[in-house]
């Protein structure tokens, strides 16, 4: 009842004086806003990063072929054909932990398929890999173990490369040449669009692993083994294991260096997300000094409303209101003021958030726990910037309140 | 018992490093019912005396009992609440909350008093208002009044908790005459009616209307009489007055 009587007489005094609690709004419903509509777009461009990441495949773990050493000069990674065709072997028989393995066998080729060409990569994978990766095949089949044991000269086109060469009309069965070898196209796979470095993952073409490897390639040379984990949680497991497997594979000794490095998918969702997180969080608090400056704004007011107001404290003091309740309505009036702003910020935060994500063709994620969140901080603001108006207006003097002209 | 009994009242302010005795040893007492009228030039220290009963202010020595309490040592907290719902003040200037209604204007100690769960302060409000005889102008605001429709509001938020006292300082100085008659007429009927009440006023006319006159100058009480016996103590208050009230 109390505390109703105090709101309405604080929305009173804010409606009479509208413009003047507007422009006092102003501040906290700019930094409000800016907070939210960041927070919601840095969150959404890190679920982007996070799904674009995953689309790569699901618990992925990347085996690259590691430094070599030339005399004392060490070369950078990659340098050495470290990685082989038995690695694969070795890791199919002896992990628990892996799921699926492929190697890729990556040429970059001009791709001829009647009187249209196009340059794109052939990569030489297994069977597997389309499991590894997240692909689908849209149209025709993937080719078999057999076709890998055989170096059968079967091709499965991406989208892209299906699109740039033979346009509308369909290409299963046809025949494509590379590097004048011919290939006949067995599949045609689903569309995956970008990937989180924002190369086209369309414009691809698979083969068997073996076929790149001995028509295409120089018969050794792996880019890069693909693995899938068999769940999350066996992410970490799994690299010890395939550490274990190569290095013994390798017949590395203890004191010798790893000469693969193996990379894993949460390690790159985590690292993408750092960096946003930590630009996300650097804009926030940017935002944040705009609301620090709009409670002042509050201060500022509610500071003249209570020397505006000194005979009605005058008179409610005379009438028997207790320092407490003076100070409670000032307070109360100095929250409901910032709470306002606030809802106008977060109306502002969201619909600034929602546009710009439609603009900028980004996700946007609605946090309720950061709306909530704003809501007590601008609530925390009116305390904070209003408690010393409040407290000036409960310690004037009943007397000198009356007489104040 | 005394409604009021204040024994040996001293009030001293420092202005400029000057000390003035505002009230220089100053007892009396009031008994319920009575009807008081304290006079005196200004600075003689009327005002300061009302600010002391109406628990505004508080003694720099000396003993004040409201109801047999001693107020004297009182935190601010409970001199709020005795205020509250011991004593109705009604001012010079009305002292109306602005943009207002009349009936949440009376309404507004009814907010501050917390022995008053339960009750519906709409109709304490509405039947004070009813007293004063504005009955009929419950929703109008102070700027849609006469004077003399505000003093009678300002009055109804005086009664409307029941208090022990109504003090009235200078209740008629911004009224004209027959508004002033009004008002005052208000006041005997409440006083009829068993209310206590004290005004402050430097109109000799004014305190007239009272049952009893104390007269003040300097911060001391000169006389304190009935009415009727203090036309010497309204003459050496006030030269003059009662000439111009004669004529």
């Amino acid at each position: 009842m109390k505390w109703f009587k105090f709101v309405k007489v604080a929305l009173q005094s804010i409606l009479k004086n509208r413009m003047r609690s507007l422009l006092t709004m102003l501040g906290v419903i700019i930094g409000v806003g800016s907070v939210i509509a960041l927070m919601a777009l840095g969150e959404g461009s890190q679920k982007d990063i996070k799904t674009q990441i995953s689309s790569m495949g699901t618990n992925l773990l990347m085996i690259h072929p590691g430094a070599g050493r030339s005399g004392g000069v060490r070369l950078g990674s990659g340098s050495l054909a470290t990685i082989s065709m038995d690695d694969v072997k070795a890791l199919r028989e002896k992990s628990s932990t892996l799921l699926a393995v492929s190697p890729n066998v990556r040429v970059s080729e001009q791709v001829i398929a009647g009187n249209a060409n196009w340059s794109t990569s052939v990569e030489g994978v297994s069977p597997d890999y389309l499991t590894i990766r997240n692909y689908e095949i849209a149209s025709g089949t993937f080719f078999t173990e057999r076709d890998v044991r055989t170096r059968a000269k079967a091709a499965v086109l991406g989208r892209t490369v299906a699109e740039e060469l033979f346009g509308d009309s369909d290409p299963l069965g046809a025949r494509i040449r590379v590097r004048n070898v011919p290939f006949k196209v067995i599949g045609v796979l689903a569309e995956k669009g970008q990937s989180s470095m924002g190369n086209d993952q369309d414009d691809v073409i698979f083969t068997p692993s073996t076929t790149a490897l001995y028509r295409l390639s120089d018969g050794k040379t792996l880019r890069v083994i693909m693995a899938s984990a068999v769940s999350e949680e066996k992410m970490d497991a799994a690299e010890k294991e395939i550490t274990q497997i190569l290095r013994a594979q390798h017949k590395l000794s203890d004191s010798e260096e790893d000469d693969f490095n193996i990379r894993s998918q949460t390690e790159i969702i985590n690292m993408a997300s750092q960096m946003t997180g930590t630009l996300t969080a650097l804009l926030s608090a940017i935002a944040g000094v705009s609301l620090l400056v709009g409670g002042i704004g509050i201060m500022n007011i509610m500071l003249v409303s209570v020397t505006e107001r000194t005979r009605e404290i005058g008179i409610r003091m005379a009438v028997g209101a207790r320092g407490s309740d003076i100070m409670a309505q000032f307070l109360v009036e100095a929250i409901i003021l910032s709470l306002i702003g606030g809802v106008f910020g977060i109306v502002t935060g969201l619909s600034l958030a929602f546009g710009l994500g439609a603009i900028l063709g980004c996700s946007v994620v609605t946090n309720l726990s950061v709306i909530l969140t704003a809501v007590a901080f601008t609530a925390g603001v009116g305390v904070f910037f209003g408690f010393y108006p409040a407290r000036k207006a409960a310690g004037l003097h009943p007397i000198e309140a009356l007489r104040y002209e | 018992m005394e409604t009021i009994l204040l024994k040996d009242a001293q009030k001293i302010f420092t202005l400029g490093g000057e000390k003035v005795h505002a009230l220089d040893g100053v007892s009396l007492s009031i008994m319920p019912g009575d009807f008081v009228a304290v006079m005196g030039a200004s600075g003689s220290g009327k005002s300061t005396l009302m600010n002391i009963f109406g628990c505004l202010d508080t003694l720099t020595s000396g003993e004040y009992f409201l109801e047999g309490r001693n107020v004297s040592g009182m935190g601010k907290k409970h001199l709020a609440d005795i205020r509250n719902q011991r004593i109705g003040f009604v001012f010079q200037g009305f002292n109306l909350l602005p943009r207002t209604s009349a009936l949440e204007n009376v309404q507004l100690p009814l907010f501050y008093n917390r022995n008053k769960k339960g009750l519906n302060p709409k109709k304490l409000a509405a039947e004070a208002l009813d007293r004063v005889g504005l009955a009929n102008r419950m929703s109008h605001e102070p700027s849609q009044l006469s004077g003399g429709q505000q003093q009678r509001v300002a009055i109804a938020r005086a009664l409307v908790n029941d208090p022990a006292i109504i003090l009235a300082d200078e209740p008629t100085g911004n009224l004209d005459s027959k508004t002033t008659l009004d008002v005052l007429t208000l006041f005997k009927d409440l006083n009829q009616q068993g209310i206590t009440i004290v005004l402050v006023t430097h109109e000799a006319d004014v305190g007239e209307h009272a049952r009893r006159v104390v007269a003040m100058r300097d911060g001391r009480i000169i006389s304190d009489d009935l009415n009727g016996n203090n036309a010497e103590a309204l003459a050496a208050v006030q030269p003059g007055t009662r000439q111009e009230a004669a004529s």
